[in-house]
């Protein structure tokens, strides 16, 4: 069963308690959003917004307090339902490091379907097809710890590949990886999005990473504050910057020549636009 | 001078089917009072050439003098290395050890052997400098404050050593854009404050285009390329064809020049791209 909404979050909330004062403290605060099958959502927000709470409470790995939370149809309190879940929605993280579990590439990427109790056959062409998408096939009989950052980041996606999700969920995943690590990584995904039609939930703090999204989202203490196109959130750039974020640089520039008077439109948001407003 | 580079070479794994040249003959100098951006991509040397910096690998061959000191000597004490240079590492946060912030920032000053009125100093000024209250948090606990101020508390650390030449391996690295530009503010506050010299090791060319003086460029173990930051980024399809970059806003006016605009292409920052562009505009408008 398939369903037009990827991901459905119901006016979601979740508590915790502060370690410093014991006091009750809201990490995201009755919050809905709507992701549809195929889209491309960037979030945003300064450390502590909520947005790595939000992305948890996506594929069950954290329940909300109050407010539902449902993946492809399926609500994730629904306990028997976790494995299906987690095989619809698979998450990414920011250390690449943390994420490969076995000595040789493609047996880290066998892992999640192995567990799934997939045949051997099927496993196998899994693993081939998800270490192509990635283009990491002439990598599967090495070690992964002798891969670069890009790389390994790249071998941990093909792990979630091989579960074959309709989403995949990414935190950060290139907070530590260098300019070219970043570059594969995001191309990886954008071939994700548009030539197998993954549905994409991508949390960065590189503007230039969220200006390939159809949908950016920026979150405050655990609230929506601004939802739209990049080029229509981009183009607040007072507003970003009092929330602690960046714009592109050639946004920013724009912005300044505008204040000294030239006629520039505004909503230039890549090198190309602006060089054509010039 | 301040650092004087001779033939470093440092090979892993010697003698081994897993030997592995990390370093290649690098020879160089850096000037006393220099702001050094180091860039390479992974994998390329940068940490291995930081970590000789302080003596905490010894290289295989060639001599590193700080100072005047040789420290690749092996008669020269580890402390001595330690008061010339400090070494931020990457995520220092992860080294805080200490029940309070004040413990944790005194730990090296007491190791030198400091009275407790001098550590007291020190980690007062090491404090403010980073942007930590001293008063309410110097009792605080080093893991019950936010992941910005962590950084700080470790930052602080090191400059409570007052280290001539101060070297920070990705300060940044994990942090949201405000908690970014705070760091470096601070970091180039302590710069013209202190009159230091400092090597940042960064993969943002944006932070590096913003802060350094000069830059070296690392990649397969050799620097290939040190020279003043303008004519660095000046290089763009060669720092594209080793992994790295140059500012967005670099590039911009780079591809302006191209169409055919008479505008300066090495702009580094929005600044100066700011600058640039309303003086040609108002001339373009004018003619």
């Amino acid at each position: 069963m398939e369903n037009e909404i990827m991901i459905n979050i119901e006016n979601v909330s979740y508590e915790y308690k502060s370690y410093v004062d014991e006091s009750i403290q809201l990490a995201v605060k009755d919050l809905s959003l709507e992701i549809k099958r195929g889209e491309f959502l960037a979030i945003l927000g300064h450390n502590g917004s909520g947005k790595s709470t939000l992305a948890k409470m996506m594929n069950g790995m954290i329940l909300p307090t109050r407010g539902e939370v449902y993946v492809n149809g399926i609500n994730t309190k629904d306990e028997d339902k976790i494995w299906d879940i987690r095989s619809k929605a698979g998450m990414v993280f920011q250390n690449p490091d943390n994420q490969i579990v076995a000595t040789i590439v493609e047996e880290d990427v066998a892992f999640g379907p192995e567990n799934l109790g997939i045949p051997p056959e099927e496993i196998r062409k899994r693993v081939d097809d998800s270490l192509e998408a990635v283009g990491m096939s002439e990598y599967k009989k090495h070690a992964p710890h002798l891969l670069s950052g890009g790389q390994k980041q790249r071998v941990a996606i093909a792990g979630i590949l091989a579960m074959e999700p309709d989403c995949i969920i990414f935190d950060e995943p290139t907070a530590m990886l260098d300019p070219s690590g970043r570059k594969e990584v995001m191309e990886t995904i954008k071939k994700l999005n548009k030539d197998k039609n993954k549905t994409i939930v991508l949390i960065t703090h590189y503007m230039d990473e969220a200006v390939m999204a159809d949908r950016v989202m920026v979150l405050n203490e655990g609230e929506n504050v601004l939802m739209g196109t990049p080029r229509e959130i981009f183009t607040q750039v007072e507003t970003l910057k009092k929330l602690g974020l960046d714009v592109p640089q050639v946004t920013e520039l724009a912005y300044e020549l505008r204040k000294e008077g030239f006629d520039i439109r505004k909503d230039c948001i890549t090198i190309e636009e602006l060089v054509e407003a010039i | 001078m301040i650092i004087n580079i001779e033939n470093l070479n440092f090979i892993y794994n010697i003698g081994t089917p897993f030997e592995k040249k990390a370093l290649d003959d690098i020879s160089i100098s850096i000037e006393e009072g220099d702001f050094v951006g180091l860039i390479g991509h992974t994998g390329s040397g940068k940490s291995t050439l930081v970590q000789h910096l302080n003596g905490l690998i010894k290289p295989t061959s060639g001599k590193i003098i700080v100072d005047g000191v040789d420290i690749t000597n092996p008669e020269t004490k580890m402390k001595e290395i330690r008061k010339k240079v400090g070494l931020v590492f990457q995520y220092p946060e992860h080294q805080l050890f200490e029940e309070t912030i004040y413990k944790d920032i005194a730990f090296g000053p007491k190791n030198l052997g400091l009275t407790e009125e001098e550590i007291e100093l020190r980690v007062r000024d090491a404090m403010e400098l980073v942007g930590l209250d001293y008063d309410t948090l110097k009792d605080r606990s080093p893991f019950e404050i936010s992941g910005g101020q962590k950084r700080r508390v470790a930052i602080a650390g090191v400059i409570a050593m007052k280290p001539k030449v101060l070297i920070l391996d990705e300060p940044t690295a994990g942090l949201d854009p405000k908690g970014r530009d705070d760091i470096l503010d601070e970091i180039k506050k302590l710069y013209e404050r202190e009159n230091i010299t400092i090597i940042l090791v960064s993969h943002s060319m944006e932070d590096i285009a913003r802060l350094a003086n000069s830059i070296l460029v690392m990649h397969k173990g050799k620097v290939i390329m040190h020279d003043k930051t303008r004519e660095i980024f000046k290089s763009a399809d060669l720092l594209e064809d080793i992994g790295l970059d140059i500012p967005q806003v670099t590039k911009f006016m780079k591809e302006l020049k191209k169409r055919g605009h008479k505008v300066r292409e090495d702009c580094l920052t929005i600044e100066e791209a700011k600058e640039e562009l309303t003086k040609y505009l108002r001339g373009t408008k004018n003619a």
